[in-house]
């Protein structure tokens, strides 16, 4: 069963992995790259179960985290062209 | 199955340093490197790394992107590519590559009980450090009592460098104040 998971999780990480490299737009590789730590996460989860450690799941739930915080940072450079910029005020005010 | 994966893993992260050496666009460059870094700590994760695949995740796929991000919104974002192939360049990384796998031959093979890793101080630790040291957890016992003068001088350094952050950063913060 975790076997199989783990078979489609690696299945998914190599179109993800496609569509980083060939990807013609940012946002395809952005998505992409959104997408590749989502399959980590899941990935670690499956091999906690699969060697009969679930603790892993702990180490998922950070990837988690890390990885929602660098899409933002990368989205925000892409709208602004700029990490300090302000959303509030005008576009590149600094 | 885990050899299947950690191949797998290793044949993912070649395919994506061949692609990401011969990009352009710097932009690109640093979001991919996010996967790589992810690649990285699955693979650390495998290992039994943990703490190294928590390092790689938060410092290689969280603070180094945002770094390289914030580096080229004051740089560029294209690579100025060379004109002329420099053979001696290529002579030179290829021997240093060939020296480093050179270099592995004589490490034991992974997963060796024989490796000196294991066979060293480790037992000593598991069997003894309980009624040496009192505290359960050997991890702890080992980075607090066994190497604790290492400890304080990672400490120390890792001290040290807040404070220069603090300086920097702060120094910046009371100008905006000010002006």
């Amino acid at each position: 069963m975790f076997v199989a998971a783990m078979i489609g999780i690696l299945a998914t990480m190599v179109l993800a992995l496609c569509r980083a490299i060939l990807g013609p737009t940012v946002y395809d590789r952005i998505l992409a790259v959104n997408m590749f730590g989502t399959k980590t996460v899941l990935f670690i989860a499956v091999i906690g179960f699969l060697t009969g450690r679930p603790d892993f799941l702990d180490l998922a739930l950070i990837y988690v985290l890390i990885n929602f915080i660098g899409t933002l940072a990368v989205l925000k450079f892409v709208t602004y062209g700029d990490l300090g910029a302000d959303p509030e005020n005008e576009k590149g005010t600094r | 199955m885990t050899e299947i994966t950690d191949v797998a893993l290793l044949i993912f992260m070649v395919i994506l340093a061949v692609a990401i050496s011969r990009m352009q666009n710097l932009f690109m460059v640093a979001v991919m490197m996010g996967i790589f870094s992810f690649l990285s700590a699955v693979v650390f994760t495998l290992l039994d790394a943990v703490d190294v695949a928590f390092t790689e995740a938060a410092v290689g796929a969280g603070v180094s992107t945002v770094l390289l991000l914030g580096t080229l919104a004051l740089t560029t974002r294209e690579e100025k590519v060379a004109k002329q192939k420099n053979a001696f360049a290529l002579l030179a990384v290829i021997a240093t590559g060939g020296a480093l796998i050179y270099g592995t031959l004589d490490m034991p093979h992974y997963g060796d009980a024989n490796a000196p890793v294991h066979t060293h101080v480790a037992d000593r630790y598991i069997e003894k450090s309980g009624e040496e040291i009192g505290v359960p957890n050997i991890v702890t016992s080992v980075l607090a009592s066994y190497r604790g003068y290492d400890t304080l001088g990672e400490t120390t350094v890792i001290f040290t460098a807040g404070i220069g952050v603090i300086l920097l950063l702060g120094r910046a913060l009371r100008k905006g104040e000010k002006s």
